[in-house]
């Protein structure tokens, strides 16, 4: 291999890097958004990832039997479909399910793993037990050449300016919305934040709505990288935890630069390694930074 | 605009209100004093529904609060200003406003709030809990007054303040009580500030009322010498 060569191979497995990196990052993003504001661990948010992907599989499907002409449109609407519906399964579910668990941390842990493995049964019952792959867009398919030997491909470019997107109007809502002030000071003060009048619950309820549609972006954007099973999200979970652990679960800046490091890390190592041995390093390296740094963990918060 | 009717309130076994009535009019200042302990802390919550009352009732203009959660209350008409101020330290002192215009029927930020409290002009963009003791309990009085309230609950407005900025504080009371005619419930240990704001003063012992006077009948060497024991 000659050094252009090397260096070539390095820009393109860093491209795909970023693609991992975007859906860790939509992933992270919703679980801390979540966790930040109610201190709760949703095990099941796989299971929305899940959810987000299936919406653009359906979407397309729909698409091919019934309007193949609209082939090369459906996959805007069906991200925007993914990110509603994700966001109404989870509203639901906190209304149903979490609520009630608020002031029992285990229980809502061991409720959403629960949760997660009945959603699995679902997608396997209803859906399809094998894996499932959206057609995509011709829009989306290929790659382009700024130098001869380096391409990249236009899904990872797409997903990047999705998540570019999202994480802009996850910061906008939180720092400039009513809204936002609303969550901020929910999770600063939740006895207070009623006293002013505002109703927590319902903050709680848009929270965890919000976060779980973050989570269908993530699915959506998963979809043109990789093909949709029903434990698709379960893998990603652990991930996520990761990204979040590392990064801090209170700092948006953070979980960035953790989901970054993760990604580039796992996708150059694979190039070299069996993935599995590149997820083994990954581990290493992060359990070795985090005994020197422990400030990167969950800081521990609770209801009051 | 506030009638209070046997109200009991406990923690867990132990009940520390135990039967409070009060009746208290519009543009009225009326001031609960009474030393540590004596149940003040607990009156308030209950009145603003932090903790749940075992028994009795609480109206705000007409209307049965008692089992509404907080922030129904604030809609009510109730705005509550905690011992301890509780300003949301990381959000800017003008969110900390727009948080008390959560609770407001007109939702309309009242423009003589920076009147009132210039020192908050100056201060918009910083943030809450980087201002001083005396400037984050204006702030919370702020907040409060942001929902443009019936009723006013203080707790210990004049806890850990200097005295020229309990000056500010007592003053500002009196304008609103006159310009919007709300009802300001306050409790204090300091007899100097009471005094000077008071329409009539309650005095709490125990969880119980045991006086109940109007400003002219008030004997402030008796109260002193309930407050040192
Ligand atoms: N969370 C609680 N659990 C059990 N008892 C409590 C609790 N909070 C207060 N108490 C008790 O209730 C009584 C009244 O307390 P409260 O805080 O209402 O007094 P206060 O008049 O506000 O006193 P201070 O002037 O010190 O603020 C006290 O005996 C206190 O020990
Ligand atoms: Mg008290």
């Amino acid at each position: 291999m000659s050094l252009n060569e090397v260096g070539s191979m390095i820009a393109m497995q860093g491209f795909s890097g970023l693609s991992l990196f975007t859906v860790l990052l939509l992933m992270a993003l919703g679980l801390a958004i979540i966790f930040g504001q109610m201190g709760v661990i949703n095990m099941a948010h796989g299971e929305f990832m899940a959810i987000g992907a299936y919406v653009v599989y359906l979407f397309s499907q729909l698409t091919q039997n019934y309007a193949p002409g609209l082939r090369e449109v459906y996959f805007v609407p069906a991200v925007v479909a993914a990110f509603f519906v994700a966001g109404a399964v989870g509203y639901v579910v906190e209304m149903l399910l979490i609520r009630r668990l608020y002031k029992r941390p285990l229980d809502t842990l061991l409720a959403t793993w629960g949760l997660s493995l009945a959603m699995q049964q679902f997608f396997r019952s209803f859906i399809n037990p094998k894996e499932v792959s959206a057609e995509l867009p011709e829009w989306l398919l290929g790659a382009f050449n700024p130098t001869p030997s380096i391409q990249v491909p236009r899904n990872g470019i797409f997903v990047m300016g999705l998540t570019i997107l999202v994480s802009a109007g996850v910061y906008l809502l939180m720092l400039k919305s009513r809204w936002g002030i609303r969550i901020r000071a929910t999770t600063q003060n939740r006895v207070m934040s009623s006293a002013v009048g505002i109703n927590t619950d319902r903050v709680d309820r848009f929270t965890f709505a919000l976060g779980c549609g973050i989570a269908g972006l993530a699915g959506a954007a998963f979809t043109t990288i990789g093909s949709t099973g029903p434990t698709s999200g379960s893998l990603y979970i652990v991930d996520t935890f990761l990204v979040v652990v590392f990064g801090g679960a209170a700092n948006l800046i953070g979980t960035i630069a953790s989901a970054f490091s993760i990604a580039q890390a796992q996708s150059l190592l694979e190039f070299f390694l069996t993935s599995a041995m590149a997820k083994v390093l990954t581990l290493m390296t992060i359990i070795v930074i985090l005994m020197i740094r422990p400030q990167g963990l969950f800081t521990n918060k609770l209801r009051t | 605009m506030i009638e209070v009717n046997d109200l009991h309130v406990s923690y867990g076994q132990s009940e520390v209100i135990h039967g409070v009535n009060l009746e208290a009019k519009e543009g009225q200042i009326v001031a609960i004093m009474g030393r540590n302990g004596m149940g003040k802390t607990t009156l308030f919550k209950s009145l603003m529904g932090v903790i749940r009352s075992t028994s009795g009732s609480i109206k705000v203009g007409g209307v049965d609060v008692t089992k509404m959660p907080s922030y129904k209350r604030v809609k009510q008409g109730i705005a509550y200003v905690p011992q301890g101020r509780m300003i949301f330290p990381s959000l800017t002192v003008w969110e900390n406003l727009l948080t008390g215009l959560e609770g407001s029927r007109t939702g309309k930020f009242p423009t003589d709030i920076f009147t009132l409290f210039p020192v908050l002009a100056e201060m918009k963009t910083r943030r809450g809990g980087n201002l001083s003791g005396g400037q984050q309990q204006q702030l919370a009085i702020a907040r409060a007054l942001a929902a443009e309230p019936k009723v006013l609950l203080l707790d210990e407005p004049t806890e850990g303040i200097q005295p020229s900025v309990i000056k500010d504080i007592a003053q500002v009371l009196l304008k609103v009580r006159d310009s919007r005619r709300i009802t300001i419930i306050v409790s204090e240990q300091v007899l100097s500030f009471t005094m000077e704001i008071l329409d009539r003063l309650l005095v709490i012992e125990g969880g119980r009322f045991t006086a109940d006077e109007p400003r002219d009948k008030v004997d402030v060497g008796e109260v002193r010498r309930l407050l040192a024991v």
